[in-house]
C-alpha cells in the first residue's frame, strides 16, 4: 500500500487528507498514479489533470511527474509553497 | 544548527543570544523576519493560517540550511517557522545566522530565506472578514529562489 497525502487547496478541491491505495501493478510513476487519481471523475480529474501545477513528493523528498514509486512509499500532492 | 516548526511566538533578541552563546569569535549576527502583513486594500486581513507537511518541513529546512553551510562561511543558524493561525502583525518566520563577517552572514540569511520561500512545503490562507482563500505562489518568489544558481 502507498500512502498519499493531499495539502492546502488541493485538501480542500477534493475533500481528502490522506488514503491508503494499493498501487496497481502498471502504475510505477508518479504520473501514472496522477492518471489514476483523475479517472476517479469530477474534483479530482480537475485537481490532478496535466498542467494544474500541482507539485508532489515521493518519501518527503521533492518530485516529478517521471518519478518512481511503489507501494509502501509516501507521495504527497500540494500546490506551490508559500511559506516564510 | 537551530531549526523548529512551532505555533509558539519567538523572541528575536532571545533566539541571537542563544545562538552566540559565549562565543568571541562572532562578528555579525543577520536576522530576518517575517510577519503577517495585510495586502488587502480594504485592510481587512483578520489572520493567517499556516498549513505545513509535518516531517517532510524539518527536512527541507534542514536540507536549505546545509545548502547555506556550503555555500558561505556562516558559523551558525537558526530557522523558526511558525504554523496555525496567526493574527495580524504576528511574526511568521525567523531566519538568524552568526558569522565572523557580515558579508557572509547577509548573504547566507537572504539565499536560506529566498529558498524557503520556494522549497518548503508551507502554505498559507488569508482569513478576512469576507471569508478565505489559499495564498497564491508568486513569480517574483520563484525568481529570488532561481538567482542563486544552487
Amino acid at each position: 500500500m502507498a500512502r498519499l497525502l493531499y495539502f492546502a487547496s488541493l485538501r480542500e478541491k477534493i475533500n481528502s487528507e490522506q488514503e491508503l491505495l494499493e498501487l496497481p501493478q502498471n502504475v510505477i510513476r508518479v504520473d501514472q498514479l496522477k492518471d489514476l487519481l483523475a479517472q476517479r471523475g469530477g474534483r479530482w480529474s480537475e485537481a490532478f489533470s496535466s498542467g494544474s501545477g500541482l507539485l508532489v513528493s515521493v518519501n518527503q523528498q521533492m518530485a516529478n511527474d517521471q518519478s518512481s514509486i511503489q507501494n509502501a512509499d509516501e507521495i504527497a500532492f500540494f500546490p506551490p509553497v508559500t511559506g516564510g | 544548527m537551530y531549526i523548529s516548526v512551532q505555533t509558539e511566538d519567538f523572541d528575536v533578541a532571545e533566539v541571537s543570544r542563544q545562538l552566540c552563546g559565549k562565543r568571541a569569535d562572532i562578528g555579525a549576527i543577520v536576522t530576518f523576519s517575517g510577519l503577517v502583513r495585510d495586502r488587502s486594500e480594504a485592510q481587512n486581513l483578520l489572520a493567517l493560517e499556516l498549513e505545513h507537511y509535518p516531517g517532510m518541513t524539518e527536512k527541507a529546512l534542514e536540507a536549505i540550511a546545509r545548502s547555506a553551510y556550503d555555500q558561505w562561511e556562516i558559523d551558525d543558524l537558526a530557522i523558526i517557522h511558525r504554523v496555525g493561525r496567526l493574527e495580524r502583525c504576528a511574526n511568521i518566520v525567523l531566519v538568524v545566522v552568526i558569522s565572523a563577517h557580515r558579508k557572509q552572514a547577509f548573504e547566507a540569511c537572504e539565499f536560506l530565506m529566498d529558498y524557503l520561500k520556494t522549497q518548503a512545503p508551507f502554505w498559507k490562507k488569508e482569513i478576512t472578514r469576507d471569508g478565505e482563500s489559499w495564498v497564491d505562489a508568486k513569480a517574483s518568489d520563484q525568481q529570488a529562489s532561481e538567482r542563486w544558481n544552487i
